[in-house]
């Protein structure tokens, strides 16, 4: 029956613009307590859906309930429960971080004194104290990022929602939003987040659902997900004279088949780091000296090709 | 699945007085845009300065050779009605800008997912600009005294007058948020905004008396809002003989022909707007 433990509970939702069907019968649910991340490609449906989720738009059909509640019959109830940071960081760049984080603690209600405090707390929690009295103009795309972020957190969410949170950001900041949303779920706070990278979804969340063509086309755990593509996959390149020793010192540590393609050998990393560092010293130990050695994850592609036997909808058009 | 209907409360709707602060807080976030990048408010002033620089002094001449504009005791004090009528409509098109900007920096997405009520959004927006407006009107008042503007009824009617085209701008941003908000784009809602304004402005008494134009065009520049609301404007600040030789009716059915615009340009446009913002689909 009904319980309140459910993040999200969404069945056959269908949504069309025009000719274009942006969400062909998606249905998906998760607990309270968990991070979930939405993997695909541009033009998935990603977006759709948490516009969908967030009350922005109503589906065509089927049924969306947030945090228990029905957002066809309460969407404001649905507002009151949630969080939303979209693609675009929606902070004025004349406001200072702080009067951003102030103007809608207002929105929730707060008193000026209240909203005052929680925009303090707020920043605290985002590490961005000392930028708070600047005007956001002056702010890096990551500091940017990270108070919209805080924006959807004044509210004190049961659910957030972060649409790509990390794109088109730099490495560092894209470090510094992982570490920020690490914390926040540390602290309890049930995320749904979408990602065009495995990478990303594998780091931040306990499942991950794949999405493409508006469908959900598979869902699990990252190490379900990474068992179903063989996980990950360590390539070792030598001279050319070393390789019969390196496949050796390889097949010495590491059960499976040890793929040789000159001068590079490809091998199944089952314990992925730890299975890297037991081949550094098998070839340590007979003196071999890699001339490029790396771990490799299954890339977004080769998920997509693994799950659904062709490539993302979206890289295959932007490739085209 | 069917019970859970059952223990899910009916909608709950934003009380009144929440929606009064939502709208505050969403009209002080507009208006500190204003005080932050003055240059904002420096460009709305510029235009109706020169409209007032051009009417005066290229055109002015000719008009001043009108009777009833030679009996008002000087262009000056036809136009400066005229230009704070059409100093209100233009600013009203911030309105079409302003939300078109926010929806595309996704701040209309982040007003829409919290639980306050949507005209707040909108009302903010209007408010906002009729606090700019209300700024420049105050500046063009200034510079109209300096340049020999004398209203003839009192302080009292003075400030009606200005209140009255203020008003008028202020049910015109409902006008421009629906607009903003059908186009979508700041670029298409300059451009669709703007397209009313040229005829009904300048096929109007703003600038000119409707008697020299064509039978046709006098016909429709009598009875739109723009000359019924700068009629009213005017007959409030110029004396009695000046009002007759021009032909207006008595201020207090002006008066009360543009509230009848005002109100109803609201009650029509306002719940447009607010339809179009609930139903934005990105």
């Amino acid at each position: 029956m009904w319980s309140s433990s459910h993040a999200v509970r969404v069945r056959d939702v269908v949504k069309t613009f025009g000719k274009v069907t942006a969400l062909d019968g998606v249905s998906l649910e998760f607990e309270e307590g968990m991070v979930y991340a939405l993997l695909g490609p541009n033009g998935a449906g990603k977006t759709t859906l948490i516009r969908v989720l967030t009350t922005l738009i109503e589906p065509d059909s089927g049924t969306v309930e947030v945090a228990g509640v029905d957002a066809a019959k309460d969407p404001v109830g649905v507002r009151a429960a949630i969080g939303l940071a979209g693609q675009f960081a929606a902070v004025d760049d004349y406001l200072t971080g702080r009067e951003n984080l102030r103007m809608v603690g207002k929105l929730y209600n707060l008193s000026s004194k209240e909203a005052r405090r929680r925009a303090d707390e707020v920043l605290e929690r985002i590490h961005l104290t000392e930028a708070s009295d600047r005007q956001v103009g002056t702010y890096s795309g990551g500091m940017r990022r990270r108070l919209d972020i805080a924006a959807s957190l004044v509210g004190r969410p049961r659910i957030l929602f972060l649409d790509e949170p990390t794109t088109g950001v730099d490495p560092r900041s894209r470090l510094d939003l992982w570490h920020l949303i690490e914390e926040l779920v540390r602290d309890g706070t049930t995320v749904l987040l979408t990602t065009q990278y495995l990478e990303e979804a594998d780091q931040l969340s306990d499942r991950i659902g794949v999405i493409d063509r508006g469908r959900l086309v598979t869902e699990g755990t990252a190490d379900e997900l990474k068992a179903a593509l063989g996980g990950d996959m360590i390539e070792l390149t030598v001279e050319e004279a070393a390789v019969a020793e390196a496949a050796e010192a390889v097949r010495a540590v590491i059960d499976g088949p040890v793929e040789i393609e000159m001068p590079v050998i490809r091998v199944a990393a089952p314990n992925g780091a730890d299975s890297l560092t037991a081949v550094v010293k098998a070839l340590d130990a007979r003196d071999v000296h890699p001339i490029d050695l790396s771990l490799r994850r299954p890339t977004l592609d080769e998920v997509f090709l693994a799950l659904t036997g062709e490539g993302p909808s979206g890289v295959r058009d932007r490739a085209a | 699945m069917t019970t859970a209907s059952l223990s899910i409360p009916r909608s709950r709707r934003v009380g009144l007085r929440a929606a009064a602060r939502h709208t505050l807080a969403i009209t002080v976030r507009n208006a500190m845009r204003f005080i932050r990048l003055p240059q904002l408010l420096i460009f709305h002033t510029v235009q109706p300065v020169i409209f007032l620089l051009l009417f005066t002094f290229a055109f002015g001449g000719a008009i001043e050779l009108i009777p009833g504009v030679t009996a008002a005791g000087g262009y000056i004090n036809y136009l400066i009605p005229g230009i704070l009528v059409q100093q209100s409509v233009f600013g009203s098109i911030g309105a079409a800008l302003g939300l078109t900007e926010d929806l595309r920096a996704g701040v209309l997405d982040r007003f829409r997912s919290l639980p306050i009520a949507r005209s707040a959004v909108l009302a903010g927006r209007t408010f906002a600009d009729l606090g700019r407006n209300t700024v420049v009107a105050l500046i063009m008042v200034g510079l109209g005294t300096a340049f020999g503007w004398r209203p003839a009824g009192g302080l009292g009617s003075a400030i009606l007058a200005v209140g009255l085209a203020l008003l008028f701008g202020y049910a015109f941003s409902w006008v421009m948020a629906a607009i903003g908000l059908a186009t979508k784009t700041p670029e298409a809602a300059e451009a669709a905004g703007f397209l009313p304004l040229f005829p009904l402005v300048f096929a109007s008494s703003a600038f000119l008396p409707t008697a020299t134009m064509p039978g046709w065009l006098e016909a429709f520049a009598n009875v739109q809002p723009i000359s019924i609301v700068a009629n009213a404007v005017r007959a409030l600040t110029i004396d009695e003989g000046a009002r007759v030789a021009l032909g207006l009716a008595d201020p207090a059915s002006l008066v009360v022909q543009a509230l009848l615009w005002i109100v109803g340009i609201v009650v029509v446009c306002g719940p447009l707007a607010v339809r179009l913002y609930r139903r934005i689909s990105g």
